[in-house]
């Protein structure tokens, strides 16, 4: 006697194809990447995550930076690190990757979200998790007041999405962005320094919800100093990552406490990290 | 319930044999272990714990989840049959079956592992109720009777005649099959089974850790138990071997990996360890960096954030393997009792 069953599951990929890869510093890529008869791979919300994998490399977890409404293509904005990036950087278009997902939670964007001023604070290629989140609010305007965005990075040339934040976000009516880069360098006229402390200068209301993603020490200064305009920890979201293997809450390796940061999360607010264990 | 009829098991496997694959522990190279039985293995039912749990039936060891033909710029992705032999699991302790609850709980959870689904869909499992309870033994203190397994078929031996009980309609509809060799048993002899039952209950109430306490690891105490600093002196001696994973019946942690055969991509799944420090590592960073952090994270997992997600059930069983098999002699009885409240 045989038993069947319908091998439906979320650890076999799709193919996708790399129809277009742009670079958008000099260690960041970003890849428009759709099903082969051109469709999009599957539906998600701004804030999830994929799996990527170039067989016989690697799979590893990316943020999808590209919005919801966006049905041509969804893109990946990666940074080389690592073995597996460093061969997606050697790819041209035309290619094929394998993608899995949607995997995780996402940003409250049709509830929670609607009709506050948003702050969006990002730090390298912190931004690429919540570009998605910008994107989509910008697809749906009237949806939510103020837009307010915070970048910093390294210089000029390691901004991500530079040409569109500095360009095209700031034409849609009351949305405003602040880049800044660490050190002084020709050819910017722009605010310099870290993002902690151009948060604060910034003094924003503080009526404000946000959405912070960058590296761990970004996110702890600008945390405190949040704190200290007189935000709660209830305003404040972000998005985690750690090493994953399966993105579906079984594998065993990315859990914060009880909380498992491919299905839980990778979406959480700083007040319910605050009861988890700080291993991450 | 029903007896068997005859004295000689080999009958009664040869009978199961000839219908399905059956996997009985085995004797192999001094350690006894779950195998497929045939006539000329040293079957050992009177072994108590095998070395590796029956999850490997489930969850094994390692298995090919798909493969990848890779031909210039095309991948062509291979999925796995879909179909799978019935098969047949004997001498089931019932540590191991309930360990099977846990691991469904991870697996059957959406959405679905249909890896594991389809094995356990093809696995009939026969349990053996345990008559002779070892010193490492704790599987009470989780609320299992070691002489009531969970399995689709539950087997008592009294005075070496097996006694057979269909549990679920698996077990009944394979217990039909085996009617020939199979008979009523009589009120004397059910009675017989129950007085054993009882004897063994009572052996197992006075063995050293049967009245290990946990019922404080409740999950509004997770912060509590993840600092208290009794962590700092029960790691010490952990040498991050990773034993206590692998022989662990309710261990679940995987790694994939791709293997290049020479003839395409094959991506595998293989258990791992939350005592690796490779376990967690990453391109940019490592957050659980000491030995203290794994070998917390293992502990927390079983008594805190599993059960706090899975109603309170524990993810341990109190088979005793680890307390078995630790080459220091750590074992999550003694962690228990660390920061147990007393």
């Amino acid at each position: 006697m045989m038993s069947e069953i319908t091998r439906e599951d979320m650890h076999i990929p799709k193919i996708g194809i790399v129809r277009e890869i742009i670079q958008e510093t000099p260690d960041v890529k970003t890849f428009r990447i759709n099903a082969p008869d051109g469709s999009p791979l599957f539906d998600h919300m701004p804030g999830q995550c994929a799996m990527i994998s170039v067989p016989g490399v690697g799979e590893g977890m990316f943020s999808i930076p590209s919005s919801p409404t966006n049905r041509e293509y969804m893109e990946f904005s990666i940074k080389m690190c690592g073995c597996l990036t460093s061969w997606l950087h050697s790819m041209e278009p035309g290619q094929m990757v394998t993608v899995r997902g949607p995997l995780g939670n996402h940003f409250p964007v049709e509830n929670e979200f609607i009709g506050k001023d948003i702050l969006v604070i990002g730090g390298g290629i912190g931004i690429a998790p919540v570009r998605s989140v910008v994107k989509y609010m910008l697809d749906h305007r009237q949806d939510y007041g103020r837009i307010d965005v915070v970048y910093g990075a390294r210089s000029k040339e390691d901004l991500v999405y530079y040409e569109e934040m500095s360009k095209e976000w700031p034409k849609v009516p009351n949305t405003y962005v602040h880049l800044t880069i660490d050190r002084e360098q020709e050819g910017w006229d722009g605010p310099v320094g870290f993002v902690p402390n151009y948060v604060k200068e910034l003094n924003f209301p503080t009526d404000k919800t946000v959405i912070m993603c960058g590296p761990p020490i970004m996110i702890k200064f600008t945390l405190a100093g949040l704190m200290e305009l007189g935000f709660q920890k209830e305003q404040v979201y972000t998005t985690m990552e750690l090493r994953m293997k399966c993105g579906i809450g079984k594998c065993g390796r990315c859990n914060i406490g009880s909380k498992y940061v491919c299905k839980d999360g990778p979406v959480f607010r700083f007040d319910e990290l605050d009861e988890l264990p700080n291993e991450y | 319930m029903l007896k068997f009829t005859s004295d000689q098991m080999s009958t009664l496997f040869s009978a199961i044999s000839a219908m399905k694959t059956l996997y009985v522990p085995v004797e192999k190279g001094g350690e006894v272990t779950f195998g497929v039985w045939s006539e000329t293995e040293k079957v050992r039912l009177d072994a108590l714990k095998t070395v590796k749990s029956a999850k490997d039936l489930f969850f094994p060891q390692a298995e090919t989840m798909m493969g990848f033909k890779m031909e210039g710029k095309n991948i062509e992705i291979q999925v796995p049959e879909e179909k799978m032999d019935e098969f047949v699991v004997f001498g089931v302790r019932a540590c191991d079956a309930k360990s099977f609850e846990v691991l469904d709980n991870v697996f059957l959870a959406e959405p679905v592992d249909t890896y594991y689904a389809l094995r356990r869909k093809s696995g009939i499992v026969i349990c053996a109720a345990c008559t002779r309870p070892e010193e490492s033994c704790f599987c009470n203190v989780f609320g299992i009777d070691a002489t009531a397994p969970a399995g689709d078929i539950v087997t008592w031996t009294v005075d070496g005649t097996l006694y057979w009980e269909a549990k679920t309609e698996k077990g009944e509809a394979f217990t039909a099959q085996l009617s020939e060799y199979l008979a009523e048993a009589t009120a004397e002899e059910e009675a017989a089974v129950a007085a054993q039952n009882e004897a063994v209950k009572a052996i197992i109430a006075k063995l050293p850790y049967a009245n290990l306490k946990v019922d404080g690891f409740t999950g509004d105490r997770m912060m509590e138990y993840f600092n208290s600093p009794k962590w700092a002196e029960l790691y010490q001696a952990c040498l991050g071997c990773g034993t206590c994973t692998f022989v662990c019946p309710t261990c679940q942690c995987y790694d994939i990996r791709d293997y290049d055969t020479g003839h395409g991509i094959q991506r595998y799944r293989c258990w791992d360890s939350c005592m690796y420090s490779e376990f967690t590592k990453m391109a940019g960073g490592q957050p659980r960096l000491t030995q203290l952090e794994r070998f917390r994270q293992r502990f927390m997992h079983k008594l805190l954030y599993y059960p706090m997600n899975n109603n309170g059930l524990f993810s341990c069983v109190g088979c005793g393997r680890c307390v078995n098999k630790c080459p220091i002699s750590m074992n999550i009885a003694k962690v228990i009792k660390a920061l147990g409240d007393e």
